[in-house]
């Protein structure tokens, strides 16, 4: 977890896209949820920042 | 000179072609030959993008085309992000999506670590199974409806014949409670080779010496299966999810030739959703809305998937 935490504060590449990813995968588990509409309604901004991030993440060092 | 293959190539250049083609630069060179493809992306699919993005922002639709154009900005996605019908098709979706993936994964697994075991007939059942994904997504709905006949269909035979239910007593594809199954039955019964394929792949790839040693150490084959086997297959399986995820995520062909999305909305996955919305209310600027925040999520599960991919292809 330190380390996790350690690569987002050095701007590394791996710990940023994971961070990514997991935005996005949380954005996609709320537009498919069947829980909550007000879940549904912010999904699609959680998945477009973490998309957005994930583009720019990826043209940071390894 | 000596007689190299581009010395030759450079000899037999037309002098004509060699003098327009000297006074350019290698990079020049490399952008000529590469301009016809940007072209064409930039066309085919940067354009229309662009271009549904902007319809999104505006109350068009296609078939009142001289109807002024107003520009509404978010109201498209407010409305697309808080419409309860459009909630309960992505609900539809999630089914669909979690049931074919859990189902493939399971089934795809098992033929592969079965196929993986030397046997006679090995190359010839392994050409059976992947069959069914070598056919054309309509031909396998129009063909599984004729399966799926409370009369004359070979599914309710097999059921009635394993179960003692009467054939004629159930109906898959007419039934608020079996047509979502049924879809997800065709799915897999189509998609699970592929899934079987790459696990097989995952599979051949672990060195035999890891058993071998493994075995030396007295490991049981149900720990080697736990710690070598599913460790070491995980990769290819994450891969598998990911694009059966993808690919199902924006599923039309089968389901419409199958259910249509029937009976009522049952089994209208999120891409039939779109086409009623775009093609059947016209009512473009909301479609386009909703098309590019289904865009945003499959581009975001593609990402993803290439990110998985090259951690597979660093192996």
């Amino acid at each position: 977890m330190s380390e996790f935490i350690n690569g987002l504060l050095q701007l590394r590449r791996g710990a940023w896209e994971m961070l990514a990813s997991i935005l996005i995968a949380i954005g996609v588990v709320m537009l498919m949820q069947g829980f909550a509409l007000w879940l549904y309604t912010y999904s699609f901004i959680v998945t477009l920042v973490g998309t957005v991030m994930f583009i720019i993440v990826s043209h940071f060092r390894n | 000179m000596s007689n190299t293959l581009p010395n030759r190539v450079a000899n037999s250049t037309p002098p004509a072609l060699a003098r327009r083609v000297k006074g350019l630069s290698d990079r020049a060179i490399a952008w000529i030959f590469v301009a016809p493809t940007i072209f064409l992306l930039l066309a085919i699919n940067i354009f229309p993008l662009l271009w549904t993005i902007r319809l999104s922002l505006t109350n068009y639709r296609a078939n009142q085309p001289n109807r002024p154009l107003a520009w509404v900005g978010l109201d498209n996605y407010r409305q697309v992000l808080s419409d309860p019908d459009i909630w309960n098709t992505m609900q539809v979706t999630a089914h669909f999506l979690i049931w074919t993936i859990v189902l493939q994964v399971l089934i795809g697994f098992s033929l592969a670590w079965l196929i993986n075991r030397k046997f006679k007939g090995n190359d010839l059942w392994t050409t059976i199974i992947v069959l069914p994904m070598m056919l054309s997504p309509a031909v396998v709905g129009n063909f599984w409806t004729f399966f799926y006949q409370p009369q004359i269909g070979i599914f309710n035979y097999v059921v009635g014949f394993f179960t003692g239910a009467d054939t004629s007593s159930f109906t898959m594809i007419g039934s608020v409670d079996l047509a979502p199954w049924s879809i997800v039955i065709v799915d897999t019964w189509m998609w699970t080779p592929f899934v079987m394929l790459i696990c097989l792949a995952g599979l051949r790839s672990i060195p035999n010496y890891i058993y071998e040693a493994a075995a030396v150490d007295r490991a049981s084959p149900w720990r080697q299966f736990w710690t070598i086997t599913i460790p070491m297959v995980l990769p290819f399986l994450m891969l598998a999810v990911l694009f059966r995820g993808i690919e199902n995520f924006k599923m039309f062909d089968l389901v419409v030739q199958l259910t249509g999305g029937g009976p009522g909305s049952i089994t209208e996955l999120t891409s039939i959703n779109l086409k009623r919305e775009a093609f059947e209310k016209w009512r473009t600027g909301y479609a386009s809305a909703y098309a590019i925040i289904l865009f945003v999520t499959v581009f975001g599960l593609a990402s993803i998937y290439v990110k998985a991919l090259n951690r597979v292809k660093q192996r």
